[in-house]
């Protein structure tokens, strides 16, 4: 039967966060409750489409789906579950911040087959969640962490961020031992990014710039030390026992995030809810809409209809929901291979290349992968190609070399 | 056509007082276009003429105008270029006119390049006729303005017309004096022909068009004609006038007409402005006065930034050097550029003009290097060389002395400002001539200026000392001798020809320091670590470093929507399209040309 990963978007906070640029806002009781009864409808209408898949990942992420009060979640994975098969042994998440959390809410979504919580922990270091602009403080997450595990989870990552305004090695070196002392099984460390659009861009744009450059930025850390706090923290998660299998994910055995995995490696993927992204055939993206209201009125209404491709003008299928859609050639499906699945630390798999495009790796990239080679950047052998520490390091480099003409 | 009915004549002010407009006015007043026809500025036409509110090439246009005499005259309006750069198109353009109407600013009064305008139209032996404009302004003063110019200039200017071509106030005054101050045009309609070229273009059907005044005699269709200069002979298939932007064709032109010819001539080279048209079977006894082979003053590289393109670069430059020929060039290679081309200008507007037509025009992307002026190089054997190109600077011990270009600059400014000027133009190396006051308030500089010391950002420098106060003009004077050196840039250890630069020998430390500044800004991090020095004759005399990239990741996905990732990683690599590989260093094709804005103030 055939497989696919669903993810479900939640587009509301309690408050937004200085550094987020993801589709969130503050919303109140009525467009919540507006909200979800129209996400309720999208995802019946692609559980009747699509009879005959089968869910082996579920991941409900945000904005902080946490925040939405237990009902709201309840019905939205009750209407999963009644027009969707769900695999037995599926990998099913929801993204949690710290001080949203309640026994209730924790045990109504273990009623619902939730089985993975990702919490937002980001620092351990009040004052740092204050310049992050974060809603809890690192005792209020203490408390729900432990919570979490009285209620049985036994699947939890938490999020952290580094690169920190004012940050040093020693201060993150605190944070990464004291998250790692409460033995989660998956740990994600991710640099901040300036994004545009946020307080944090307006705050910090020039020193952004100067980080970026290499200068010594005022109170961004300098790229040196940003650098040595990414080799602190493979060399402490390690030592406690995770392993690194992204460029920013550590898991204990066994313990890897399936659904992130099955992004890496183009899986089937299905998004709802607003401005949702699905990879459906391995040629076929999707992108939906992203205004809320717009998604509320057109909800009502879900039908399929045809997208006019961007660049080939070619029509596609789509559904009224979508804001865009884009048929990859096999060239771009080629590029995404090895873009997304070098992320990965294990790196990808001559014999999946071949399989999905009738080419060796080396048909199409031996000129790339030998350049590579000699810059140290990237390694392999007769089954797989990898990026090397330094190649993790340089990614953005060494991906982009992976576009052809 | 009855020659006492024709008026020939040019607009000439300072710029931004309100050439452009004005010309605007009177093709509006006499009903060629309604306003609504009209863009604003009909005779700056082209794009980038209209964008920079600044006129580059000559245009012409032909008017009827009914006066109250209740006769209908034919005005011929020759718009001519604003700026220092083309003083030659300039010269050519009045002495195809008979009278010139002078604008100044009610509010600024007379400038340097008033003057300068002026001067020019009369030793063209033009009738000068002023006007006050921008009356409107709330700091307008016209009655101080005509005194100034009755003072300064020496001409009658009690009955000026008052007006502002803004609103269109007066210009019907305007009109009527153009009648009755400008003289008609003389000349006899069967003396053998004289036809001064003021302006040529090229049309893909018919050839070169040139553009000119009928001095004597007549031409028609079917008339073999012969360039004076060039020699170049060919039959007449189309004459005509000008209409607002289009061609109007008629029978024939003669003695005191403004209008165009064609003659299907295919190559460019043979049509030069400030040339004499006569027929080939009836020559006129010589050539008008006037016409000079026009010398750049000012040299660069210039190279396609897609080395495929360097036919298409070659074409360009012929197109465009059909109506400009003071443009110049030749072919040249560089270690660092490929393939292209080292071209003469008049001055750096001139440069930036011809650079942003081939890109815009002829869809060009275009690598330029450092400009720099000729020097003579005396060499121990008694040879002189013309040097163009920094790279071709023979060893030092070949080398006796070198020359460099100075310019006389006129600068009129506020009293305020004359110290800060001052200062200017002996940072840059200038010599002090002389200094008069023209009113209580205002003084004329005059200074002799090493010409490349002016050629970077000269021009804005002194608009910013003078908060915006100062006009500027100059003339080449001569050769002097001078220290010069070349310096030189090592990226990664090696020169990169297209950087190095000739500079004054005190000033090289100071200059070689802010490249090697500037530069580190702009070449991206590599791999490795990037030594950017400078040197003068193989010594090291400053040194920057551009540090090794360590990290370079984009950490998080949202959601599995990968398109910014994608975008992302396409910017990079479209990046790198734009560079050019000097050893394996890629630099930025913007690199080559950001080393020239230096910030020296």
């Amino acid at each position: 039967m055939r497989e696919l990963e669903l993810y479900i978007h939640i587009p509301f906070c309690m408050r937004k966060c200085n550094y987020c640029d993801f589709l969130s806002a503050p919303a109140d009781e009525k467009s919540q409750s507006a909200y979800v009864e129209a996400l309720k409808k999208e995802i019946k209408f692609y559980g009747k489409e699509l009879k005959a898949g089968e869910l082996s990942t579920i991941y409900i992420g945000g904005g902080t789906p946490s925040w939405l009060q237990e009902h709201y979640m309840a019905s939205i994975m009750e209407t999963v579950h009644k027009f969707f098969s769900i695999k037995k042994d599926a990998e099913i998440t929801i993204e949690c911040n710290p001080g949203t959390l309640t026994r209730a809410k924790l045990n109504s979504y273990k009623d619902f087959g939730i089985n993975r919580l990702s919490l937002g922990l980001q620092s351990a270091d009040d004052e740092e969640l204050k310049v992050l602009g974060r809603v809890h403080t690192f005792q209020q997450f203490l408390r729900n962490y432990e919570l979490a595990r009285e209620c049985g989870y036994d699947n939890i990552n938490i999020d952290l961020m580094y690169a920190l305004p004012r940050q040093n090695t020693e201060k993150f070196y605190h944070t990464l031992t004291k998250t790692a002392g409460l033995k989660p099984e998956h740990i994600s460390a991710y640099a901040l990014m300036i994004e545009k659009g946020t307080p944090f861009y307006e705050k910090y744009k020039f020193d952004a710039v100067r980080q970026e450059a290499g200068f010594q930025p005022e109170v961004l850390p300098h790229e040196d030390v940003v650098y040595q706090i990414g080799k602190m923290t493979e060399d402490v998660l390690k030592e406690a026992g995770y392993e690194r299998y992204e460029i920013s994910n550590y898991a204990k055995k066994g313990f890897v995030c399936r659904h992130n995995i099955g992004y890496w490696q183009r899986e089937e993927y299905l998004g709802v809810g607003l401005g949702a992204a699905s990879l459906i055939g391995g040629n076929l993206r999707y992108n939906n809409l992203r205004d809320l209201d717009t998604y509320i009125l057109k909800a009502d209404n879900i039908k399929e209809c045809l997208f006019i491709d961007e660049k080939t003008e070619k029509k596609l299928p789509a559904v009224t929901l979508h804001e865009k859609a884009e048929e990859l050639k096999r060239n771009a499906q080629m590029e995404e291979f090895m873009f997304l699945g070098l992320r990965m630390i294990q790196g990808i798999e001559r014999s999946r290349f071949y399989q999905s495009f009738g080419f060796t790796v080396d048909n199409i990239y031996s000129r790339v992968i030998a350049r590579l080679e000699a810059e140290e950047l990237l390694q392999q052998n007769p089954e797989r190609v990898w990026l090397t520490e330094k190649g993790l390091d340089l990614s953005n480099y060494a991906l982009a070399q992976f576009l052809l003409d | 056509m009855d020659q006492s009915k024709i008026r020939n004549f040019c607009i000439i002010a300072h710029i931004d007082h309100g050439k452009s407009t004005l010309a605007d006015r009177i093709i509006e007043h006499t009903g060629l276009l309604t306003s609504r026809e009209m863009q604003a500025q009909v005779l700056d036409n082209m794009d980038l003429e209209r964008e920079r509110g600044i006129t580059i090439k000559s245009q012409a246009v032909r008017i009827i105008y009914k006066a109250k005499d209740g006769e209908e005259y034919v005005f011929n309006l020759i718009d001519t270029p604003g700026h220092v750069d083309f003083n030659y198109e300039v010269s050519r353009s009045l002495a195809a006119c008979d009278g010139a109407i002078l604008v100044v600013d009610a509010a600024q009064g007379v400038e340097a390049q008033t003057l300068a305008n002026v001067y020019l139209a009369l030793d063209h032996d033009l009738d000068v006729m002023p006007v006050i404009n921008k009356i409107d302004l709330p700091s307008a003063q016209p009655e101080a303005v005509i005194e100034e110019i009755e003072n300064v200039i020496g001409i009658e200017a009690e009955d000026a017309p008052r007006i502002s071509a803004k609103t269109g106030l007066n210009i019907d005054e305007v009109l009527e004096q153009i009648v009755t101050k400008i003289p008609a045009p003389t000349g006899d309609a069967s003396a053998p022909l004289q036809a001064l070229i003021f302006d040529a273009v090229y049309d893909a059907y018919k050839g070169v068009i040139v553009f000119c005044r009928i001095m004597e005699g007549t031409v028609k269709v079917g008339d073999s004609i012969c360039m004076m200069a060039t020699g170049a002979r060919d039959d007449v298939v189309e004459v005509g006038y000008f209409g607002a932007g289009q061609f109007i064709p008629c029978e024939e032109l003669s003695a005191g007409m403004v209008g165009y010819i064609a003659a299907g001539i295919k190559n460019v080279g043979d049509t030069r402005v400030g040339d004499t048209v006569t027929h080939a079977d009836k020559p006129c006894k010589e050539p008008l006065p006037g016409y000079k082979k026009v010398n750049p003053m000012v040299y660069c590289g210039m190279y396609p930034a897609d080395s495929a393109k360097y036919p298409d670069l070659r074409d360009a430059l012929e197109k465009l050097q059909i109506n400009d020929a003071s443009l110049q060039y030749e072919p040249e290679t560089s270690l660092a550029l490929g393939f292209g081309f080292r071209c003469g200008f008049l001055g750096l507007l001139h440069l930036e003009i011809i650079q942003e037509r081939l890109e815009r025009e002829f869809n060009l992307d275009l690598v330029t290097t450092a400009p720099g002026v000729i020097y003579k190089v005396h060499k121990t054997n008694g040879d002189v060389m013309d040097l163009t190109n920094p790279s071709n600077l023979p060893d030092p011990s070949e080398i006796d002395f070198m020359e460099e270009p100075m310019v006389s600059a006129e600068i009129m400014v506020t009293s305020e400002y004359v110290g800060a000027i001052m200062k200017l133009c002996q940072e840059r190396r200038g010599i002090y001539i002389s200094m008069e006051y023209i009113e209580e308030t205002r003084a004329l500089i005059k200074y002799d200026l090493p010409l490349n010391e002016i050629i970077y950002d000269f021009f804005d420098a002194l608009k910013s000392r003078s908060r915006g106060y100062a006009s500027f003009d100059y003339e080449l004077k001569g050769y002097v001798r001078s220290e010069l050196v070349k310096l030189d840039i090592l990226i990664n250890k090696e020169t990169v020809d297209a950087l190095s630069f000739i500079v004054f020998k005190d000033s090289a430390y100071d200059r070689g320091r802010k490249m090697c500044e500037k530069l580190k800004g702009e070449i991206p991090r590599h791999l490795f670590e990037i030594p950017i020095q400078a040197a003068v004759g193989g010594k090291v005399i400053a040194r920057e470093t551009v540090k090794a990239m360590r990290k370079d990741v984009l950490a998080k996905c949202y959601g599995g929507d990968i398109s910014r990732k994608r975008k992302l990683l396409e910017k990079q690599k479209e990046g790198k399209k734009r560079m050019r590989q000097v050893g394996n260093v890629e630099i930025p094709q913007e690199a080559f040309m950001s080393v020239l804005k230096l910030d020296e103030d």
